[in-house]
This record gives C-alpha cells, structure tokens and sequence, in this order.
C-alpha cells in the first residue's frame, strides 16, 4: 500500500482509539474531580485510585438488559444514539492535535465543525421523540430549542477567529497564534464560545433537556443498557471536542514552550478545559428553562454580534 | 457573572481541603458509649443470667423480633429457655432495652454484623449472652428484688428488712 494512505491510516486509527479510551476514562475522572471538589475520595477502590470502575461501569452498562419500549418508535429510538456519537467523532477529523497529526485538513474546517454539532441535535430529538414518553419529548423539546439557539451565536463567537486568521481551516488557525494567543484578542469571542460550548454538549449547567431533577433524564429516560451507554459516551466526547476546539481557536493549539512535543501541549490544554467543564458541574447550579433562552438571545447572541463587528472594524481600520 | 465566577473560585478552593470521607472498613468512626447497635444479654457479677424471662422486651418491641420462653430453675429462679432475636427485622430502637426491668438486655456500639446468609441474622441466646455486666457493673437483681430464691429468702438482701408480718398489725 501507499506510504501516505499507510499514515493517514495510523492518524484515523491513533486519533479513534485514542477518544475512545479517553471518552470512558473521563467518567473515572469526572467523578474523581467532582469528588475532589465536594472533599469527597470517589471511586478510589478498584484497581489503583479506582480507575478500573471504568472497566466495571463499562461490563455492566453491556450486562443490563437492552430493553426497546413497546410503545417506542423501535427504528428511530435505536438509531438516536448512535447519531450523537457518530456526528461527534466525525467532528474530530478536523481537530489539529498536532503538526500532521489531523486526519483531514478541511478548508471549511469550522464551517464542517458547526455542520456536525447540528445534526447533533437529531440525536436527542430523535430520541426523545420515538421514546413515545412526556419527560422524554419535553426533553427533546427543551434540547432542540436550546441546541439551536445556543449554536446560532456559537457560529458568529468563532468568526472573530476567522476575521483574524483568515482561514476556515483549523490548522492555519492554530498557525496564526504563533504572534499570540487569540484568546487575548477575542477575549469576548472566547467567553461566548466557551458558553456556547457548554450549551452544546448540554453539560452541566446547561443540562437542561436532561435535568434529572425535574424530567427524570429527559430525553434519554427510557433508554438502557449500551444504548445509554452510547448517550454517554457521545456526552463526554462532545466535552473533549469544545475543549480541544476552544484549544485550537483561541489557546494556541500545540503550540508551546519547546521542551513539550507539541502533542503532549494540546493534550495538556484541553484537559485543562475538561477539568474546567467539571469545575462547572461541581459548583453551578442550573438556570430555569426561560433563563437559559433569555441568556442566549438576550445577552450572548448581541455580544457576539458585537464581538463580530468590532473585530472587523479594527482589521478594517489597521488595513 | 460575578456571583459565578465566585462560585466557581470557590469550589476550586476546595481542591485544597482536607476530605471528609471515613475510608470505613480500614479507618473506622468512634462510636458512643450510648450507641445503639448489637443487642446482648448480660449477666449478673456472680455470673448468674439477668433475664428474668417477663416478656416486656417482646411486648416493647415494635418489630415484634425479639421471642423468648421463660422457665424456673431448682432454685426458683426465672430465667429464658429460649432467647432468640432476629436481626434481620430488628429497627435498633433501643425500646427492649428501656423496657427491661434487671438491665438484661442492652444494646452495644456494634453494627457490624452482615451475613450471606440471611437465617444466620436469627441470633439464639448463647449467641446474645456475653460475659459480663454490659453498661451496669455491680447490679445483680436478686441481690436487691423482695423476691424469695432458693438459697435466700425474704429481707436478707442489702438494704432490706425483714418482712412485716402484717397479722401482728391487727388490733
């Protein structure tokens, strides 16, 4: 076979396997984090520092009966899942890990980045929808609206990027930061995204079509087994996207001081934001439905607007 | 924004503070004297049985866990036959053990009784006596009851006097 197919190859390969380690992993931190957090110890008993309660939680969710309701939409309630995980991990081709380590460097990069995150959103209305359940749709309704409006100013908070760098691919962005980080020029676009982010991935406290409190687990509570399991998976994989994602736009990438390979930068930075996404869920509670949309529309989609129009004034002015 | 930033400054903080976790079966939390946990039968500091076999610790019981028979010796002392608690429905009330006239019953800072199998919780009375006074050292019932037993009859015991004879009260 060709040398370069060979090495595209290892890149899918390295970059898959690699998520799909890390994603599961994150459930072990994430409860050791909020652990930390709360002066608690968290799994802390099987194998050492409890990190084999990621292979028990994993048997486990594959042991329990895979159980589709009677009165679920059988075809749609199956494939909902599988779309969150998939459309996450397709968004990672244009994640630039490293100098050469990108499985393809899209020139419309960010644009293909938004395209995903939104069709995202069929996963939980789907789910919610053939679950055939009131918590369930009320979540999917709840989702859909949140998804949608969250992603309109999450577009316009990254065109700031785009304004200075010129490029839709992530790769010559990371390659513009070598002058500075854009996080100091688009400090407000870096917040909106940020929340933007969070909204996406309805983490925490954003989970809104989710709230265990109030919709028992909204889109996704008649949902078991690996299926769930898959609902999870693509949750924790959305938080390692934003985060390397608001890595590469706005921290710098890989780039770093040089006594670092470049991999172990990105690496070292996004788990930074994946403890900051954890940080949020230890301390935040979460804001009332219309609060949420009010924030959005009100607040955060004028910012970036904002955001936008100064940015392109100033390149305008210093051109 | 404030408000959340601090918030979030916080729960970071938190990182540094000591954790409050009891790691249990390795470190274990003290517990009072006056805990209420496993529930023993005592006995008097001549070694004799407390129980005296009258039932208010059965009929206390909300549970209804606690069963005994009571019998006499040769020396007309009441004691159980049979004393059986069964710990799978027992609640730790404590109610046997202030309805218990001779401080026979009582309960002891102990919780720790788990079993596999759940008949094993069904505690017979050799299980339940213990060597010892328990939480009263130095009372013994007898010792101090009107009660005539073999071996010592009415107003012998401390602090008694002798029976009145209530037919040389007549006019």
């Amino acid at each position: 076979m060709d040398e370069a197919i060979v090495h595209r190859l290892w890149i899918i390969g390295g970059v898959l396997a690699g998520l799909l380690i890390v994603a599961p992993g994150l459930i072990w931190l994430e409860r050791r984090m909020l652990a930390l957090w709360q002066d608690r110890y968290g799994p802390n008993r099987a194998g050492p520092f409890g990190l084999l309660i990621v292979l028990a939680d994993t048997l486990k969710l594959f042991f329990k009966e895979d159980w589709v309701p009677p009165f679920a939409d059988r075809f749609v309630f199956v494939i909902a899942p599988a779309i969150v995980v998939v459309t996450v991990l397709l968004s990672f081709i244009v994640v630039p890990f490293a100098p050469g380590v990108i499985v393809s460097d899209l020139n419309v990069g960010i644009l293909y980045f938004l395209a995903m995150s939104s069709l995202g959103a069929y996963s939980i209305i789907l789910g919610g929808w053939a679950s055939n359940n009131k918590y369930s749709l009320l979540g999917a309704m709840r989702g859909a609206a949140q998804m949608i409006s969250y992603e309109v100013f999450m577009g316009l908070s990254m065109m700031g990027v785009v304004l200075i760098s010129g490029s839709f691919s992530l790769h010559t962005i990371v390659e513009a930061q070598k002058g500075m980080w854009f996080v100091v020029p688009q400090f407000v676009g870096f917040v909106t995204f940020l929340i933007a982010g969070i909204a996406e991935t309805h983490r925490l406290p954003f989970d809104i079509p989710e709230s265990e409190s109030e919709l028992i687990a909204g889109f996704h509570s008649e949902y078991s087994s690996m299926k769930f399991g898959l609902f999870f998976v693509g949750e924790y994989l959305g938080i390692i996207l934003i985060s390397s994602l608001t890595v590469s736009l706005y921290f710098g990438g890989w780039l770093g001081p040089g006594f670092l390979p470049p991999l172990a930068w990105f690496c070292l930075k996004t788990f930074a934001f994946i403890c900051f996404f954890i940080l949020l869920r230890a301390s935040l509670p979460r804001p009332r439905y219309d609060q949420l949309m009010e924030y959005g529309w009100k607040i955060l989609l004028p910012v970036a607007i904002l955001n936008l129009v100064v940015t392109a004034g100033v390149i305008l002015f210093l051109k | 924004m404030f408000s959340i930033a601090r918030s979030l400054w916080i729960t970071f903080l938190h990182m540094f503070h000591k954790r409050d976790t009891v790691q249990y079966p390795e470190q274990k939390n003290k517990l009072t004297t006056r805990w209420r946990g496993r529930i023993v039968l005592t006995r008097d500091p001549d070694m004799g049985e407390r129980c005296v076999g009258c039932y208010l610790c059965a009929a206390a019981c909300p549970v209804d866990c606690i069963s005994l028979q009571a019998t006499e010796d040769e020396h007309g002392r009441r004691y159980p036959e049979f004393f059986r608690i069964n710990f799978s429905r027992c609640i730790f009330c404590g109610y046997c053990e202030e309805a218990c006239p001779t401080y026979a019953i009582q309960l002891i800072p102990d919780f720790e009784m788990s079993e596999y199998n759940r008949q094993n919780l069904v505690y017979e009375k050799d299980e339940l006596l213990i060597d010892g006074p328990g939480k009263y050292p130095g009372y013994n019932f007898y010792k101090v009851a009107g009660v005539a037993i073999g071996g010592k009859g009415k107003g012998e015991n401390e602090n008694e006097m002798p029976p009145v004879d209530v037919k040389s009260l007549l006019p």
